[in-house]
């Protein structure tokens, strides 16, 4: 069987797995790592919502085939190390601020499609707009998506 | 532990004459005897019993005695102990017999063990019960009602623990009880000599088990209930720790591995035969492939290969449950099974609607999913299930084993809005198993959730009312629907309850008990009569289930917008016109503050509006205030891939729902109970063409987005008179979806009649393939990184 090494949450791994499944099973299903979630395969839920070399990428729709050892995957379980010292990331405590999980189900995907919201605007050297916020895509079906418009302004003020 | 046959005495403090006197009232509990401290209550504490509330037999029944009596009445005869156990850290221990799927229940049953025993809130440890048949019907969580129904219990097992480590700390400090304080887990006698609750835990234990007597803690002597409480599982939640049931890994259940079930094109459909077995079971990572009574399921190293292997696999197909069927005939059977009306229409004195609410799915974000590890004539299951004893015996029955050969355990649900009431995929898991002969982690794709999951069902409703000389004098309406599927755990325990209850409900079937238990209308309007009938009795045809909030959204959404006309007929204001009608107090409060919070009445530019709704239910009332806009440039607003259409720009929500364990929990329901009222207002429903829904993913189903969101979402929970908890996760619907709905007639100047607003617009996607069943994964996600 083929072997796949990439870097993840700051460790390099390497994977026996045919080429073409998606990063998300390899993930879950190989290596056990179950914060990315599954909502749909089709990246339209975005709750497996995970960063590639700091961007946000959907991986149940990338093949393991198509990274390669120095793509850097982040997933939630490794975001807080991203930042420095030994606590959350700040987004993660804008979220506990606001209490904003009910089942939680969505969340992990939520926060690493707003950190990489906020990376985003800051590349374009400008704030978050209520457009920004409309445009995201993750589906919350305990209807959370007010209290994650409070968190991720928050958020990204503590980001600093 | 805590399984004593033994019927605990009813709670005193009325009846005596002493107990007249006292402030408070007392219960009994158990401290149990063994090592370690295990207290115990029973669960049916605090609940009234049935025949002590007098029962109309006129219509209007949830004023005196509702769905929620009739859940906490059902729980009675059953009634067992809960136990808290208190470990050698002094941390407490509780497996409580509900389900958490979001609604925030280990949240606020820590906070009532904390309080009643003067723990820090992380030192209490709330875990969810695995199935325990002798519970019965009292391990269901559904109707809102986790703790209007052990909030009395769990305090006085907690009150019980307390007084047990007092007593034994008096006398290892040489001190009377009445003298100790406890201060976070630690007891203090007055020389400020003290004792941890973990060692006074190891001396509490006594050789056999003893009652012990308690009063609870007044509303002013509680210091955690009824402040703001962030969840006890947040930080689970953030940093993806928390575990449902598709993330029980290897380590977890060793071999079970994912397994996926190829479905038929038709609703219902079932496999005939599989032509190319070989083939598929030869591709990569597939180990099993098997028919099993809803499909063909396969199991591989990866869920990606059993995606692959469902679309690989060549089916014949027997028809489904509705061939042929699209949802205009399913209106036709509900219009000819509409009950008749019994006021004649008469010119203008009459105001009418006939409304009709399509299907709409119950999906919850994680899919439906469960483990199963069948073997040696034994199953253990694992799964997010809110009526895990129904679970147990119909898994043991679709086996063929005896029920306690079958062990559930229950997992935390990734949201349920009634989804899991049933036990869908531990069924297709242990079916899977058996066939296998391994155990399984079967998870159903997305396509699936919509296309053959529970829905709610369609349904129609009429109303009429009449006005005479300025006042309303009839209010009728007829609430028509496919059937609902209320199969879930009730069995002959529940139709033994119905019969045992007071005249004039007896002889309904379960469907109509819900109905007439739940449905009020809040207005004095003369002669009002409210009746459900459904279309057809067969719950096989169609997969219904309770989805959150059941009838109310529905039928509060036709009252409103009739209200409404009712108040424009006699040219009143829709506010001032529900206050002169409204018949109870806490509702007139809520509507009042809404009004009040939402500046009623402001001045608003054309083509947007403000509508208001009122909803009483659980034990509460709820008020919402909505602000829409309906100008062309927002209904054609774009964003990418987006259901736009009329925007909701601010919405108000006041509720009072009885004495509030923790506001922030209450107000996240209502946060989401709005998110659903108003998906099913505008965007949120499945198509029934040919035989099957069209939906197969989130792209299909336009339910709430950040698209749609108000940009001003605002909950004020009012202090209630009561001084019991109501429920509060269903609540938030019904007005929601009742106040958009008032809204949008509003803003447009026409009365909408079909809900979703959306239902006949040009479908928005192109439907996906029937068969294969699943779509393909996508391979072009790095063409979106950003
Ligand atoms: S599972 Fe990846 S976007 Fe839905
Ligand atoms: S919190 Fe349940 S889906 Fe978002």
């Amino acid at each position: 069987m083929p072997q796949h090494t990439f870097q993840l949450n700051g460790e390099t791994v390497t994977v026996d797995v045919e080429d073409d499944v998606r990063i998300l099973w390899v993930l879950r299903d190989v290596l056990g790592v179950t914060g990315p979630k599954y909502g749909c395969g089709i990246n339209v839920c975005k709750a497996c919502t995970s960063h590639l070399n700091g961007k946000a990428f959907n991986p149940c729709s990338v093949r393991v085939q198509d990274v390669g050892p120095d793509d850097e995957i982040t997933t939630i379980e490794g975001l807080a190390d991203t930042v420095p010292g030994d606590g959350l990331h700040p987004m993660q405590e804008a979220w506990l601020e606001h209490d904003v999980a009910q089942c939680g189900y969505c969340q992990p995907g939520q926060i690493m499609a707003a950190v990489a919201l906020v990376r985003r605007v800051r590349e374009e050297d400008r704030a978050i707009t209520e457009d920004d916020l409309d445009a995201i895509r993750n589906v919350c079906r305990c209807g959370t998506y007010s209290r994650i418009r409070q968190a991720i302004r928050t958020g990204a003020d503590l980001m600093g | 532990m805590g399984n004593s046959s033994a019927r605990p005495p009813a709670p005193s403090g009325s009846g005596t004459g002493r107990a007249r006197h006292l402030s408070r009232r007392s219960f009994v509990g158990y401290v149990m005897g063994g090592t370690g401290l295990v207290v115990a209550a029973d669960l049916a504490l605090g609940s009234a019993p049935a025949h002590a509330l007098p029962i109309p037999s006129v219509p209007q029944v949830p004023e005196v005695y509702d769905l929620n009596d009739f859940l906490t009445h059902c729980a009675l005869p059953t009634s067992q102990l809960i136990a808290i156990h208190v470990d050698e850290q002094g941390d407490a221990h509780f497996a409580l017999p509900r389900m958490e799927v979001g609604q925030g229940i280990t949240t606020s049953t820590s906070m009532l063990i904390a309080d009643e025993l003067d723990l820090p809130l992380d030192r209490v440890h709330v875990t969810l019960a695995p199935a325990r048949p002798e519970l019965l019907f009292n391990q269901l969580t559904g109707g809102s009602n986790t703790t209007i129904s052990t909030y009395t219990p769990i305090r006085v097992a907690a009150a019980v623990a307390r007084r047990a480590l007092l007593e034994a700390a008096a006398i290892e400090l040489g001190a009377l009880v009445e003298t100790l304080v406890v201060k976070g887990g630690t007891i203090f006698d007055s020389l400020g000599s003290s004792l941890t609750y973990g060692q006074a835990a190891a001396l509490a234990a006594p050789p056999t088990t003893r009652q012990v007597r308690v009063s609870l803690k007044t509303a002013a002597e509680q210091k955690v209930v009824g402040t703001p409480q962030r969840r006890v599982d947040a930080l689970d939640a953030v940093t993806g720790l928390k575990k449902y049931a598709m993330d029980l890994t290897e380590a977890d259940v060793p071999g079970a591995l994912p397994t996926m079930v190829c479905r038929a094109p038709d609703l219902n459909g079932t496999a005939r035969e599989v032509r190319n077995r070989a083939a598929v079971l030869a591709m990569p990572g597939v180990t099993h492939v098997a028919v099993i009574p809803t499909g063909v399921a396969v199991r591989a190293r990866t869920f990606g290969q059993c995606i692959d292997a469902v679309r690989a696999l060549d089916v014949v197909w027997n028809a489904g449950s509705v061939p042929g069927r699209s949802a205009a005939d399913i209106r036709k059977e509900l219009r000819r099974a509409q009950l008749p009306l019994a006021v004649p229409k008469i010119g203008a004195t009459t105001v009418e609607g006939d409304f009709v609410f399509h299907f709409r799915s119950g999906s919850a974000l994680e899919p439906n999913c469960a483990v199963a590890d069948v073997r040696d004539g034994g199953a253990t299951i694992w799964g997010g299930l809110k009526s895990p004893v129904d679970a147990q015996s119909k898994v043991a029955k679709a086996l063929g084993l005896p029920q306690r050969k079958v062990t559930v355990n229950v997992v935390q649900g990734g949201g349920s809005f009634g989804r899991k009431l049933f036990s869908d995929a531990a069924i297709e898991a242990a079916h899977a198993s058996k066939a296998f002969g391994v155990p399984v982690k079967l998870m159903w794709h997305r396509a699936d959730e919509p296309r053959q999951g529970r829905v709610h069902p369609m349904a129609t409703s009429r109303v009429r009312a009449t006005v005479l000389l300025g006042s309303v004098v009839t209010f009728e309406q007829r609430h028509t629907s496919v059937s609902t599927d209320f199969t879930h755990g009730l069995g002959e325990r529940l139709t033994a309850e119905v019969a045992a209850l007071p005249t004039g409900l007896a002889n309904l079937g379960f469907s109509e008990t819900i109905f007439l238990l739940s449905q009020e209308l809040p207005y004095n309007f003369g002669v009002v009569t409210q009746l459900l009938n459904e279309s057809n009795q067969d719950v096989d045809r169609f997969n219904t289930s309770s989805v959150r909030n059941i009838y109310s959204p529905d039928v509060r959404t036709a009252n409103e917008l009739i209200v409404d006309q009712l108040a424009a007929r006699l040219k009143q204001d829709p506010v001032e016109f529900r206050r002169r009608h409204l018949k109870s107090r806490t509702v007139k409060r809520v509507l009042a503050r809404a009004a009040e919070l939402g500046e009623w009445g402001r001045p608003m530019p054309a083509g947007t509006a403000q509508g208001i709704a009122i909803h009483k239910e659980y034990k509460g009332a709820t008020a919402v205030l909505v602000e829409i806009d309906c100008r062309p440039e927002t209904v054609h607003r774009k964003v990418r891939d987006a259901v736009t259409g009329p925007r909701v720009t601010k919405a108000v929500v006041v509720v009072d729902c009885g004495l509030v364990v923790n506001p922030l929990g209450v107000e996240a329901q209502m946060m989401g109970g709005f998110s659903d009222g108003m998906a099913q207002a505008l965007t949120y429903s499945n198509h029934l063409v040919d035989g099957h829904f069209l939906e197969a993913s989130w792209d299909n189903s336009a339910y709430t987005r950040q698209w749609n969101t108000p940009f001003d979402f605002r909950c004020e929970v009012l202090e209630s008179d009561r001084r019991e908890p109501g429920g509060i996760g269903e609540a938030g619907v019904a007005a929601s979806m009742a106040a958009v709905a008032c809204a949008y007639a509003r803003a447009t100047g026409t009365m909408p009649t079909e809900f979703p607003i959306n239902v006949h617009a040009p479908l928005h996607f192109e439907p996906k393939p029937f068969v294969p069943s699943v779509p393909a994964s996508p391979v072009d996600g790095l063409d979106h990184v950003n």
